[in-house]
């Protein structure tokens, strides 16, 4: 309708082209929204308030926090070196618990990531106007975290320097790798997840890094910022097909979210081993990431919308819908575990049915339980709007998800593993210090990357922000449309 | 040499994105063909406002995406089938569905690729020097202002009736860039 009216501009006294006698009134109070961008600011604000984080002085609170990281990132190279030179025995896996923590480690990063994904990709093919204060930090997270969880695997076989084998390049006795193998297909997933996720952030920052460039003060930051914006200028026919790619990635990034938690579930599910062996795996585990993931977006954009005085563009409102997701995520993942039990008990199978009895009752039902506590309970409380409205608690509740469902994955990891089909080999994994300090180093990988992203580069998606503005509507009398619409 | 400038274009600055549109309207229907809007963000409304088609980005991708897909399918069937085939377990040679999901991946791979280069390659970029990026008005292209650039090089340009189109359709400064 719209689009009609603009290519055949109206005379403003052309009343025989317009509806007579319809009176439209503005929402009752109730169902008004509350703005994407509070106090009406304009678009010269949203510029200045967003682009201002990476520009000035350092402020002190950014070296408080950058330089812990930096010393937690050297303690986990320290371990890799650690475990590379002395073998892989440094970590707590042995029989029968042969994937430990590298695997649970691994499958959480990167289920971490999934909620950046879903922010840019789904989100936006959904329409959903909110999340453009949120998916440039979303997506940078997603990079670090995969980043994180990439780390895993390579050094979790023993000896990295036969790594490349899992490329497809022959090797030694001209032996191709084995694509009937979903490790295989897994190197293919999170590869390529890495690799889009950084194409779609990349071309997101393309304008914004042209607005860093314009308002650069001195030589080196205006040659590294217009290097790297292209040479955008912000010209119409530029947009006309940067939004056709942009859209194109977002639907190609949506089946590729949905597909790498599912490749990673199928490590296991095609697996004989009970407590493994299930077809509800693809979508619990999808589900699970998008759960932990935005349990991290909150626990990340929480600090960084007060200390960088950002209330305005991450409203209360966006906290509220983020924890919406949360509690919609965290319902799946607990029916989830009820249909496991369920199914377990239904299939008549006794080692199915003891796997489940014993995570619920044996020796590891500490973890069962934290993860049941943190994955189910918590993320109920998010029906209350008095919970959700209070950033303490949300971010407290956040940082329980994540705990939760890191044991989630060790629930399924090391549970599952530590009792076999006969008592000779059953055990009980411990992990060793080896492998504490090299998952909280991997913290101190993702801080210090998501710290120089918050330095250098706007962390908010500057004109995707201006763009869901009434100041940005050619439609609205605050877009400049004169009475009538036109 | 230093002498002579030659005018890269004539530029014309808007408060608000209804004025811009308007103005591209008339520009459009003037049947200008080397001109453009500058926005800080895209405005709805402003490809068919210019006239502009459909953007063909999708077609890259497409490319790219079948061209994962048959590499993919065909190096996992040369590798496992053809060149060193393995028994594992008693399983085929070579099948569709355990080449599929690495298939798939190459084909999101590659259609991703296909959209960011196409959509690079369509707008020519990287662009590493444009005349209107040395203007210091036009730094607010970025910031929250619109712009109308008319280009000399177009055939219906004329300095003099340019100019006036431009000032009739309610602009708040016009400019002449250099090249």
């Amino acid at each position: 309708m719209a689009d009609a009216v603009i290519s055949k501009p109206l005379a403003q006294s052309d009343a025989a082209n317009q509806v007579a006698g319809i009176v439209v009134k503005a929402p009752p109070r109730e169902l008004e929204r509350e703005p994407m961008v509070r106090n009406q600011r304009s678009i010269g604000w949203i510029s200045d308030a967003i682009a201002g984080v990476a520009e000035g002085k350092t402020p002190r609170w950014w070296w408080l926090a950058f330089i812990p990281s930096v010393i937690m990132m050297t303690a986990c190279f320290t371990m890799i070196l650690y475990l590379v030179s002395v073998g892989v025995g440094v970590w707590g896996p042995g029989h029968p618990v042969m994937w430990g923590w590298a695997i649970v480690n691994f499958v959480w990063w990167i289920g971490i990531g999934h909620a950046g994904t879903l922010i840019s990709a789904i989100l936006f093919l959904l329409r959903q106007k909110w999340r453009t204060s949120i998916n440039r930090a979303a997506e940078a997270m997603t990079i670090f975290a995969v980043m994180c969880a990439g780390i895993f695997p390579v050094i979790h076989i023993g000896r990295i320097w036969f790594g490349w084998w899992l490329f497809p390049i022959p090797n030694g006795n001209d032996i191709w790798p084995q694509f009937r193998s979903p490790l295989m297909w897994d190197v293919f997933a999170v590869s390529t997840y890495f690799t889009v996720s950084v194409l779609f952030w990349y071309m997101g920052l393309i304008p914004d890094l042209a607005v860093m460039r314009d308002r650069a003060k001195n030589k080196i930051r205006k040659f590294a910022y217009g290097l790297f914006s292209l040479g955008w200028t912000g010209s119409n026919r530029h947009w006309s097909n940067y939004e056709k790619a942009y859209l194109i990635l977002a639907g190609l990034s949506t089946p590729l979210v949905l597909s790498v938690h599912s490749i990673v579930s199928l490590d296991f599910s095609v697996s004989q081993l009970p407590g493994w062996h299930t077809t509800i795996f693809p979508p619990y585990f999808v589900a699970g990431a998008v759960f932990s993931g935005f349990g991290m977006v909150l626990s990340l954009l929480i600090p960084l919308r007060r200390v960088l005085r950002l209330e305005d563009i991450i409203t209360l409102r966006h906290v509220e819908l983020m924890c919406k997701v949360t509690l919609a995520t965290g319902s799946i993942v607990g029916y989830a575990y009820g249909i496991e039990f369920f199914i377990a008990w239904y299939s008549g199978n006794p080692y199915e049915r003891y796997a489940f009895i014993n995570r619920a009752t044996g020796h590891y039902a500490w973890a069962y339980w934290t993860m049941i506590t943190c994955n189910v309970i918590v993320p109920q409380l998010f029906w209350f709007k008095k919970i959700r409205t209070n950033m303490l608690v949300v971010f407290i509740l956040s940082i329980l998800v994540n705990i939760g469902m890191w044991f989630e994955r060790f629930v399924i990891v090391v549970i599952s593993l530590h009792r076999d089909f006969m008592p000779s080999n059953w055990g009980y994994f411990r992990p060793t210090w080896v492998d504490i300090l090299t998952f909280l180093g991997t913290f101190g990988l993702f801080f210090t990357f998501f710290l120089l992203f918050l330095r250098f580069v706007p962390l908010i998606a500057i004109s995707e922000v201006k763009g869901v503005t009434p100041q940005a509507d050619p439609h609205h009398p605050l877009g400049g449309a004169k009475k009538g619409g036109h | 040499m230093a002498d002579t400038v030659n005018p890269y274009g004539i530029i014309a600055e808007f408060d608000n994105p209804a004025d811009t549109i308007h103005a591209a309207e008339k520009v459009r229907d003037a049947g200008f063909r080397k001109w453009d809007v500058f926005t800080p963000f895209p405005v709805h409304g402003m490809d068919k406002a210019m006239g502009l088609k459909n953007s063909k980005v999708g077609w890259f991708s497409f490319l790219g995406g079948v061209t994962g897909y048959t590499c993919g399918m065909l190096m996992i069937w040369w590798m496992n089938a053809v060149d060193y085939p393995i028994v594992v377990g008693g399983k085929p040679m070579f099948s569709p569905f355990s080449a599929f999901p690495p298939s798939y991946e190459l084909t999101i791979l590659l259609g991703s690729f296909g959209s960011l280069f196409g959509m690079l390659f369509l707008n020519r970029l990287p662009r590493l020097y444009h005349p209107l990026l040395k203007n210091r008005r036009f730094a607010l292209a970025t910031h929250d202002r619109f712009f109308i650039v008319i280009e000399t090089a177009d055939p219906k340009y004329s300095e003099t009736e340019t100019h006036k189109l431009l000032e009739s359709l309610g602009t708040r400064h016009i400019e002449v860039v250099e090249e």
